[in-house]
């Protein structure tokens, strides 16, 4: 399986470090080499936020290759244009506008909600994905972000394009 | 064997509790910090030193005791721990000494990105270099058995990309047993190795270059085995191309340069110093062309063209931030046109609800110079406030400060503040205050500690302000207002600044205008620590009333481990 190469964007605080170490969870628990990076320090004072996933066969550098991102999750409108570079040639976005506020069932799970849009496009087990949602949250979390996920799986499977 | 999905940090913190470390003390530092957060989690002996200077010295007392220590820190901290780090080279170990470097090629937070394999150099010292969670885990073995087999400490140099990546991990699970044949702590006199006076350092000098010899020789051979079923340190790799193109690579370097030249013989370097000089002279004579892929300055290229093998090195515009695929790609096709600049999201900002807002809106309306220092408290320097005048190296506001208030004239030497956060005080604002009450400028000085009672700019750590170790159980609380008497500071004030923003104002105006030398201590806790202090805070009071019951001697130092 050559690499899957997905860039997570947003602001300090959304969840976006927390959805991309459920992401990297489910590469391995799938039986994939994963590799994940981010920078935090300067960035948890409110400031934008990247982490990028490289999972497949085997992966080598942890870094995704500037305009090389397969897709790209975007947790903050605000940050959609600047990250928009990062994103290869008829690659997927995924943005906050894909998911209405109304069909959350709660605002804090919209990286979960992503993820679950992005689930459709990938070729890991969707179990997988959950079964990291599941370890990387709280027991009493565990519905309301299923929920969550099943909502982005079906938006996505409803408007998405199919690779 | 568990596979983990990691990162450099815990992968080292793992694999210290595998190797029987017995002490892990360090200094709080991006990209350092999770190591010994993580250490401490997996249930090994973790404390935070006041700085790295007293860390490693810790460290050295330790591994003089024939127990294996484990010393963190980022790689500006290497500088302050750099006076013993020299010395400790000469003395040599009984156990294992690892002091771990976290550089920060591209400065994600950090002043400066000194390249840190300049100090393998300048100590003796060798200096193992992992690539990613794996090789950091296996490495740390390799280090422990280096720094035993030759009684010397080991560097152990990662960068922020290795410390902060996740990558997977084989290792023995937490159910798994680990034997560790880690020596047992005794003291043993060895005055000859370890008092260095001048008659013992000469010899103890001519002792550290033959081991120096020694491990070189080892770096052309042993280094190049995997043992114990764990990655060779170096490792040649001869790719599936024509063997035109030869890459010499280390760090994360190595990973980029795969990507970008899957048809290239590589040669990847761990132990970065020595360098295996004759096995590069040997790979570079079966290449077409040898390059040198490495982050920050040309290091290692410099080393072997020193030794007359050609390589070729990367283009000075390579020398800043980090390395990733696209520039390794450039670099191999020659390419120094202008790089795109990297997407400018949104900055780090002071939190709204932060309590320095006052402290810096006040500053900003009269017109201080502010002597500053490092921290989350930097951000003053943004707008609105732009707040902050200079900021160079921890502890340096108030000796900036102190240089200002001397030359200039009076009416600009008076509106000189140093501000300077509590644990940044802590680890280096104390001698700083010493020369101040020592040498007080004419006009007196003003220093302001925000001291929000954590390390905030880490992701909130202890140090002995807090009054509670790293793993936030209680101990003994520094006074920073009692210190600042007891150094013959003559006015000390405590003040919420935040709750208080008029008198915080008038007294600060009431300091300026005497010509004495003033402490002001803005005291509120951080808002995203002030929950987790709430917390701790109760803790450690309940443990003190359960303390004072039981005994009139509270030695919580040991009862709460």
């Amino acid at each position: 399986m050559s690499v899957t190469n997905v860039v997570l964007a947003g602001l300090g605080g959304q969840g976006v470090i927390k959805a991309s170490d459920i992401l990297a969870d489910a590469a391995l628990r799938a039986g994939l080499d994963v590799k994940k990076s981010e920078i935090h320090g300067m960035s948890q004072r409110g400031g934008s936020v990247t982490s990028d996933v490289r999972f497949g066969t085997k992966v080598h550098s942890p870094m995704v290759p500037h305009g090389e991102a397969d897709f790209l999750v975007v947790l903050a409108a605000s940050e959609v244009e600047v990250a928009r570079p990062l994103l290869r040639p008829g690659g997927v976005i995924l943005s906050p506008d894909l998911i209405p506020d109304a069909e959350l069932p709660n605002k804090r799970s919209l990286n979960v909600a992503l993820l679950g849009a992005l689930s459709y496009y990938l070729e890991l087990p969707p179990e997988a994905l959950l079964e990291a949602v599941r370890a990387a949250l709280p027991e009493k979390l565990h519905e309301v972000n299923e929920r969550a996920f099943q909502t982005g799986r079906k938006i996505a499977a409803a408007t998405g394009t199919i690779l | 064997m568990d596979r983990q999905l990691l990162s450099g940090d815990e992968a080292v913190a793992l694999a210290a509790l595998h190797a029987g470390i017995a002490l892990g003390t360090g200094y709080p530092g991006t990209p350092s910090t999770e190591i010994l957060e993580a250490f401490d989690a997996l249930g090994g002996r973790a404390q935070w030193a006041p700085n790295e200077k007293v860390a490693l010295e810790v460290g050295l007392g330790a591994a003089f005791a024939n127990a294996r220590a484990l010393v963190t820190m980022k790689h500006v901290g290497l500088n302050v721990a750099a006076d013993p780090l020299f010395t400790a080279a000469y003395t040599g170990v009984s156990g294992a000494l690892i002091v771990v470097t976290a550089d920060d090629p591209g400065m994600s937070s950090s002043q400066n990105e000194q390249d840190n394999r300049r100090y393998a150099i300048a100590a003796g010292l060798p200096m193992i270099e992992p690539s990613d969670s794996q090789e950091a885990y296996d490495f740390f073995f390799s280090a422990v058995e280096i720094s035993e087999r030759w009684h010397i400490p080991v560097l152990f140099r990662m960068t922020t990309r290795v410390c902060h990546s996740k990558s997977i991990v084989a290792a023995p699970g937490p159910a798994e047993t680990v034997t560790t044949h880690a020596p047992a702590p005794h003291f043993e006199h060895d005055i000859n190795s370890r008092v260095m006076i001048p008659a013992n350092a000469r010899p103890a000098h001519r002792r550290l270059r033959a081991k120096l010899a020694e491990i070189a020789a080892w770096g052309e051979t042993g280094a190049w085995d995997a043992a114990a079923g764990r990655l060779p340190l170096n490792r040649i790799e001869r790719g599936n191309g024509d063997g035109d193109v030869g890459i010499v690579a280390d760090g994360v370097s190595y990973m980029h340069a795969v990507e970008a030249a899957p048809g290239a013989a590589f040669m990847k370097v761990g132990l970065v110093n020595p360098l295996p000089i004759e096995r590069a002279r040997a790979f570079a004579a079966t290449v077409g062309r040898t390059v040198v892929l490495e982050e920050g300055d040309p290091v290692i290229a410099d080393s072997l063209r020193a030794a007359g093998i050609a390589v070729e090195s990367k283009p000075e515009i390579y020398r800043f931030g980090e390395l990733d695929v696209a520039r390794v790609r450039r670099i191999l096709a020659g390419d120094t046109s202008p790089e795109d600049p990297p997407a400018r999201g949104k900055p780090p900002e002071l939190c709204p609800a932060c309590p320095y807002h006052t402290v810096y809106a006040t500053l900003h309306k009269h017109d201080c110079i502010i002597a500053g220092d490092i921290g989350c408290y930097t951000l003053g320097v943004l707008p609105p406030y732009r707040a902050m005048d200079t900021c160079v190296a921890m502890g340096a506001s108030i000796g900036v400060g102190l240089g200002l208030r001397h030359v200039l004239p009076d009416d600009e030497a008076g509106r000189v503040v140093s501000i300077i956060g509590d644990s940044t005080f802590v680890h280096s604002g104390i001698s700083g205050l010493v020369e101040m009450a020592y040498n007080p400028p004419p006009t007196g000085h003003v220093v302001i500690v925000l001291d929000n009672g954590t390390t905030a700019m880490t992701g909130q750590q202890e140090h002995p302000g807090t009054g509670r170790r790293l793993d936030h159980g209680p101990t003994s609380q520094l006074s920073i207002e009692g210190l600042a008497t007891a150094i013959g500071i003559p006015s000390v004030t405590v003040i919420d600044a935040y709750a208080e923003p008029e008198e915080f104002e008038r007294l600060l105006l009431e300091r300026l205008a005497a010509p004495e030398l003033s402490l002001i201590v803005a005291r509120r806790p951080c808002i995203l620590a002030a929950a987790d202090i709430r917390k701790w805070e109760g803790q450690a009071a309940e443990f003190r009333a359960r303390a004072a019951e039981q005994s009139t001697v509270c030695e919580p130092a040991e009862e709460n481990r």
